[in-house]
C-alpha cells in the first residue's frame, strides 16, 4: 500500500487510505475453516454445554462401573464398563450433536449472528459446512477424552476384529451425529431460542433415561423393541456392536442414515434463517 | 459498469408486513463516495428499506440496485463489496469483541488491520470482553468496525450512534467522514436530526413509507422567510389555543401545538411577533417559561412536512 503524505492526514489521525475500498471474499476454505473454530471455541467455552459434552457422561460411566461394581454383577457375560463405555460414547455424541448444535443455533437466530453472517461473505453452505467441521471436532475431542477416562477405569475395547470395530464405530458416530445434528437443526429452525432449550434439554434427559443410549435395549423390555427404532437406540447398539462384539449394526445404522435423511428434508423445509 | 452510476437506486419499492405498509413506492438515488441519511421516524420504513439493499428482504413492487446489482439475484457478487451494521445484534453472546472482528475479517480477502479498527474505535479497553457484557455503546462501535473491516465501497449503518455518549459520537462522525474521503459511500439511517446536519452530504427524509423530502442540510433548511418560534408556558393552553393565537398573529404565520404546554411558531422573525405571542399568553393568563426564536432546523423541517416532531 503506497503512503500518502503526512498532510493529507483527515479526521480522526490516520493518513487517507486507510479505508480505499478493497472488497474482495477470502477463499472458500479459510472462511469454513474460520467460521469452524470459532463455532468450536464457542461451544467448549459455554459451561453448560460442557457439562453436557463431558461432565454428564464422565459422572454416568465413572457412576455406572462403581455402582455395578458393588453390586458384582455383570451384563451378558461383559464387565460392566465395557458395556458401558460404547454407551457413554453414544451418548457424548447425542448431548453435542443434538443438544448443543439446537441451543447454539436457537440463540444464533435470536442474537442476528445468522443474519449478519448473511450479509458477509460467508454463503449459507460455507455456514453450514463450518457448523459441521465444528461439530465433528467437538465429538472428536469428547470421544478421546471420555475413552481416557474410561481406559482408566478398566475399559477393554474388543479386540477380536480391529478393522470392524473401527469401521463400526466411525460408521455410528458419523451417522448418529448427522442424524441428531439434524434434528437439533430441525428444533433450532422453527422454535423460540427459549422453546428450543427447554426442548432440546427435555429430549435429552428422556432418552439418556429412556432412550436406549447409555444402557442396551435388551434391558428395557418389551419396550425394547420400539426403542431401538429411535436415533437413540440406535446409536447406543452401534455403539455397542462396534465395541463390544466387533461387529457392525447394519440395521441401527440404517435407522440412523433414515432419521438423517427425515430430519434433513424437514429442516430444509422449516428452517427460517432469523 | 459505468462508475458514475448511483451507488444506490430504489425506484418504486414497496413493502407490506401483512396489512400494514411500511415502505409505500419509495424513489430514492445514492451518489457514490457520499454520505446520505435517510432520517425518519421509527416505524418509518428506514430499516425496511435497508433491510432489501442489504439482500434480506425481496421487494414486493418496486426495483432495488446496489452498486448497479441486484441484491437478491447478484447476493453473492455483492456481499463482498458492502459492509452492514445491523441495528442490534449480530453477535455470540460469548464471543469477545475482538475475536468477533478478527473472525469477520477472516472472511474477506483484504481486511482492515483488526488493531488498527480495535484503536481507532477505542475498542481496545473491552477487547476481551463478552458480547452480552459490552454496553450499548460499545456493541455500536464494534458493530461499525465489522461493517468496515472488509474495506466494502458501500456501507449500511443503521442507527450508528443510538447510545452512544457524546464523544464516542464525535469519534464515529469524524470515522465516518474520513471513510468517505476515501471513496467509500456510506447509507445511514438516524432519527438523530444533529446527526444528520453535520454529517450527511444528502438527506431524505421518510415518512410512513414515502419519501417526503431530498436534499442538502442547507437546502433543506433554507427558504426560511420565517423562523421557528418555540413556546413552552408554566400550565396548559386553554382550548382553541392555536387558533387563537394564530387569530392574533395574523397572516403568514403557522401555529402549532406540541403538547398542552407548548406550541411551535413559524412567523416573520421579527420584534412584533414577539410581542404578539406575549400579549397573548397575558391575555390568556398563561406565564411563557420559554420563547425562544431559531433558525429553521431540520426538525421543522420535519415538523412543517409532516405535521409532527420527529420524536427521538
Amino acid at each position: 500500500m503506497s503512503t500518502p503524505p503526512a498532510d493529507t492526514a483527515a479526521v480522526g489521525g490516520s493518513p487517507t487510505g486507510t479505508f480505499t475500498p478493497a472488497p474482495g471474499r477470502a477463499g472458500l476454505g479459510r472462511m469454513v475453516r474460520a467460521q469452524a473454530r470459532m463455532e468450536a471455541r464457542l461451544l467448549l467455552r459455554n459451561g453448560e454445554q460442557l457439562l453436557l459434552a463431558i461432565v454428564i457422561p464422565v459422572i454416568v460411566l465413572v457412576g455406572g462401573v462403581a455402582a455395578a461394581g458393588r453390586l458384582g454383577s455383570t451384563f451378558e457375560g461383559h464387565a460392566p464398563v465395557d458395556l458401558l463405555t460404547p454407551g457413554v460414547l453414544a451418548l457424548a455424541v447425542m448431548s453435542t450433536s443434538f443438544t448443543s448444535v439446537a441451543i447454539a443455533t436457537g440463540f444464533e437466530r435470536r442474537y442476528g449472528v445468522i443474519k449478519l453472517l448473511g450479509s458477509s461473505p460467508l454463503p449459507r453452505h460455507g455456514l453450514l459446512l463450518g457448523k459441521v467441521l465444528a461439530l465433528l471436532g467437538v465429538v472428536a475431542l469428547q470421544l478421546v477424552v471420555l475413552a481416557v477416562v474410561a481406559l482408566t477405569v478398566g475399559w477393554q475395547p474388543s479386540t477380536a476384529d480391529p478393522p470392524s470395530t473401527v469401521a463400526g464405530l466411525l460408521l455410528a458416530v458419523g451417522l448418529g451425529t448427522s442424524a441428531f445434528a439434524s434434528l437439533g437443526l430441525l428444533v433450532a429452525g422453527a422454535l423460540r431460542a427459549e422453546a428450543t432449550l427447554a426442548l432440546a434439554n427435555l429430549v435429552y434427559l428422556l432418552l439418556l433415561a429412556g432412550g436406549g443410549v447409555v444402557l442396551p435395549t435388551g434391558t428395557y423390555g418389551a419396550a425394547g423393541g420400539l426403542i431401538q427404532w429411535l436415533p437413540s437406540g440406535a446409536l447406543g447398539e452401534a455403539m455397542r456392536a462396534a465395541l463390544v462384539h466387533a461387529d457392525i449394526d447394519g440395521r441401527s445404522l440404517l435407522v440412523l442414515a433414515a432419521w438423517t435423511v427425515v430430519g434433513s428434508t424437514l429442516t430444509a423445509r422449516t428452517f427460517r434463517w432469523e | 459498469m459505468p462508475p458514475a452510476s448511483p451507488a444506490v437506486e430504489i425506484d418504486g419499492l414497496v413493502m407490506t408486513y401483512g396489512d400494514k405498509v411500511a415502505v409505500d413506492g419509495l424513489s430514492l438515488e445514492v451518489a457514490r463516495a457520499s454520505i446520505t441519511a435517510v432520517l425518519g421516524p421509527n416505524g418509518a420504513g428506514k430499516t425496511t428499506t435497508l433491510e432489501t439493499c442489504e439482500g434480506y428482504r425481496v421487494p414486493q413492487r418496486g426495483t432495488v440496485r446496489v452498486l448497479g446489482l441486484d441484491p437478491q439475484r447478484d447476493r453473492g457478487r455483492l456481499l463482498p463489496r458492502i459492509g452492514v451494521m445491523l441495528q442490534s445484534g449480530g453477535a455470540w453472546s460469548g464471543v469477545r469483541a475482538v475475536e468477533m472482528l478478527e473472525h469477520m475479517a477472516s472472511l474477506h480477502a483484504h481486511p482492515l488491520e483488526v488493531a488498527m479498527l480495535v484503536d481507532r474505535l477505542g475498542l481496545a479497553e473491552c477487547g476481551r470482553t463478552p458480547y452480552r457484557r459490552l454496553s450499548g455503546g460499545q456493541k455500536q462501535r464494534l458493530g461499525l468496525a465489522i461493517a468496515l473491516v472488509g474495506r466494502p465501497e458501500l456501507v449500511f449503518v443503521d442507527e450508528p450512534t443510538a447510545g452512544m455518549d457524546p464523544q464516542a459520537r464525535r469519534t464515529t462522525w469524524a470515522m465516518l467522514e474520513e471513510v468517505r474521503a476515501d471513496g467509500v459511500t456510506v447509507v445511514l439511517t438516524t432519527h438523530h436530526m444533529e446527526e444528520a446536519e453535520h454529517l450527511a452530504d444528502c438527506i431524505h427524509i421518510i415518512d410512513r413509507g414515502t419519501l417526503i423530502a431530498s436534499g442538502t442540510p442547507a437546502e433543506l433548511t433554507r427558504g426560511g422567510r420565517s423562523a421557528t418560534i418555540r413556546l413552552v408556558v408554566n400550565r396548559p393552553f386553554p382550548d382553541g389555543a392555536p387558533e387563537s393565537l394564530r387569530a392574533e398573529l395574523g397572516p403568514g404565520t403557522e401555529v402549532r401545538q406540541l403538547d398542552e404546554v407548548s406550541m411551535l411558531i413559524h412567523g416573520p422573525a421579527d420584534a412584533t411577533t414577539l410581542g404578539r405571542v406575549s400579549r397573548w399568553c397575558e391575555e390568556h393568563a398563561v406565564l411563557p417559561q420559554t420563547l425562544t426564536l431559531g433558525q429553521r432546523t431540520l426538525e421543522d423541517v420535519f415538523l412543517e412536512l409532516t405535521g409532527r416532531e420527529l420524536a427521538p
